[in-house]
């Protein structure tokens, strides 16, 4: 990955982080936690990854994507109105009377999103379901699979685990977004998940642990993980919840919170900063002088 | 009253109709939960090899992955014993099916009485329940052979959620060959004109029947209404039945709670048809192990309590008098 591709993907996380926010300030709250620690993965993901038409949504011969932890909604709804799904506007329509937005994604009320999740564990099915779907239409594409650690609590996640491996569901690729904590406190202190890399070999993935917040290395273990293609890969991204912004970077108890509009625009300062430093930088690199 | 049987057992006459639709459609695909050799569908599994997933005992997963089968336009066709199908999936076929608006069909087997050999474990009393609950589920009981020959295709060709309450062993024929059943309308099984037994499946449409037959000897002429579409109900059936026999009575192999009585008792109460109403079932009680014809009797569910309790609502109906 040249500096300019790491530096215009990690402009892209900031714009994902600062447009998550102000859907959820929109609405006065929002599970930030686990949104923000997201952001860098989806980047990489929208921003260079997958094979999608904004245009066309329904667009068969796309990759999917699963966001199983589906209440962070939001970070998924930035990320497609950055990349032109619907306007940036709308994001300010979360849990609206009669919006789009649900906190919880679904699929037949939002351009872009894949596939419906909120109760967790689910999506793992769904996803290894989509991937096997795929083989039997043949369509040559990716499916990826967004999980929570705490999320990771749930047995289905296991079962899935299992029925993947089973079929060598190569063209499936998960994501644990190992964050340390859930709604009740640190993972460790509620349901310990162990060695989750191990795990997940063990149930026949592939399996590797990553630092989540590394645009580069998110890419990387991407790329391994396409060229597995015997089994299931599942890439444990090392984070912190509510990266990113000042009040909840690595916090307690941030996994859902008020936003108030004085907190907004505490954010907006913050990160706008981050943003307009990172374009300057996205632009030098642009002309080979970073 | 005896019925003839028929060579097959309702679980391979699903499999050989599912094997015909599958050869015109090859978006029909199969999962079951380790339970191929009981459902009857090791011989799709047979015939389709590569189109056949058994995901082991794991009932949750095997919901979920049909949603995601379905969300990439093939037609997941699921098996687990009905209580299972049911209760252990519950949050799956809601979540991963109904809220997802995909396109799943859930084959429930052995529903209440027919797993009694099982014992309550097995015995699925809410099944019918749990899954009127959800809305845009149709649910079905098929009563024979005929009628499975006659509503599969277009369970498998309607795009939606359908659970199939079946029974796998019963090889009763209560239809004559080549009948037509229409998903959503009621069966008229026998005509009759002082009361309506309306039944469900392949145990109590049967039951029903024979009660029917008993009830004719007393002079009492009972229609018997087959509601194999249990939801959406046919409720113009329902009113018409109340209508024209001025009593009605629901036979169902399920929990009387929230399966075919409920509904039939919410269509009387919001059409006002204050006619003498009655459910057999399951009193909401638990199963236990023995034959069916020991559960039927000690659940006062077969044809003798049936008729018992005919014969009384008809007796209020002419004591009442006509309150429609």
């Amino acid at each position: 990955m040249t500096i300019y591709e790491k530096k215009e993907l990690d402009l892209l996380a900031a714009k994902i982080r600062l447009q998550s926010i102000i859907s959820m300030a929109s609405y006065g709250s929002g599970h930030a936690g686990g949104v923000l620690s997201l952001a860098e993965a989806m980047a990489v993901l929208y921003g260079k990854v997958m094979h999608y038409d904004s245009a066309n949504p329904q667009m068969e011969d796309r990759d999917r994507l699963v966001l199983s932890k589906g209440h962070c909604g939001p970070v998924l709804y930035a990320v497609l109105a950055l990349e032109g799904f619907f306007p940036l506007e709308m994001l300010k329509t979360l849990n609206a009377n009669g919006g789009n937005l649900p906190s919880h994604s679904n699929m037949h009320k939002t351009p872009g999103v894949d596939i419906s999740t909120g109760s967790l564990g689910q999506g793992s099915s769904l996803a290894a379901g989509i991937a096997l779907g795929m083989r039997l239409r043949d369509i040559q594409r990716f499916t990826y699979l967004i999980l929570g650690d705490g999320e990771c609590d749930e047995g289905q996640v296991w079962e899935a685990a299992l029925f993947a491996a089973q079929r060598g569901l190569g063209n499936l690729i998960g994501f644990v977004d190992w964050n340390h904590q859930q709604l009740d406190g640190y993972t460790d202190g509620i349901c310990g998940l162990g060695d989750l890399e191990r795990k997940f070999m063990d149930f026949g993935w592939d399996s590797r642990t990553i630092p989540g917040h590394d645009v580069e290395a998110v890419y990387d273990a991407v790329v391994s993980a396409q060229a597995v293609k015997d089994k299931p890969s599942m890439i444990i991204l090392d984070t912190v919840k509510g990266k990113g912004w000042s009040l909840t970077e690595g916090k307690p108890n941030v996994h859902h919170i008020t936003i108030s509009p004085e907190q907004l625009t505490e954010a907006e300062n913050e990160i706008g900063t981050v943003i307009r430093n990172l374009e300057k930088e996205t632009a030098a690199a642009r002309q080979g002088n970073l | 009253m005896q019925f003839k049987t028929s060579t097959a057992a309702l679980r391979d006459a699903n499999s050989r109709i599912l094997i015909d639709l599958a050869k015109k459609d090859s978006r029909i695909v199969v999962l079951d939960s380790d339970l191929l050799n009981a459902s009857g569908l090791a011989a799709f599994n047979k015939e389709f090899p590569g189109r056949t997933f058994n995901c082991g005992i794991q009932e949750a997963n095997m919901a979920g992955a049909a949603g995601g089968l379905s969300s990439m336009g093939l037609i997941p066709v699921i098996h687990s014993f009905a209580s299972f199908a049911s209760r252990r999936m519950t949050d799956q076929v809601f979540m991963s099916g109904v809220y997802a608006e995909q396109n799943i069909k859930i084959l429930g087997t052995d529903p209440g009485a027919a797993n009694s050999a099982n014992g309550g474990t097995h015995m699925a009393l809410e099944d019918t329940g749990i899954m009127r609950s959800m809305p845009d589920i149709t649910i079905v009981s098929p009563t024979d052979e005929t009628m499975l020959e006659s509503i599969l295709p277009g369970i498998i060709e309607t795009y939606g959620m359908f659970y199939i309450r079946l029974v796998r062993k019963s090889s009763i024929v209560v239809y004559e060959a080549g009948t037509n059943f229409t998903l959503g309308k009621a069966h008229i099984a026998r005509p009759g004109t002082d009361i309506t037994i309306i039944a469900e499946g392949a145990i109590m449409v049967p039951e029903a029947l024979k009660a029917a037959d008993r009830l004719e000897q007393l002079g009492i002429s009972a229609r018997v209404l087959d509601m194999f579409t249990i939801k959406p109900l046919d409720r113009e059936a329902v009113i018409s039945a109340a209508r024209e026999t001025g009593a009605v009575l629901t036979a169902e192999n399920h929990n009387i709670l929230n399966g075919l009585g409920s509904a039939v008792a919410e269509v009387l109460a919001e059409e006002r048809l204050a006619v003498p109403f009655g459910r057999i079932g399951f009193r909401d009680v638990l199963g236990q192990t023995g034959t069916v014809p020991y559960i039927l009797e000690t659940y006062g569910m077969d044809a003798a309590h049936i008729t018992e309790a005919a014969k009384k609502l008809v007796s209020e109906k002419v004591q009442a008098g006509s309150r429609i």
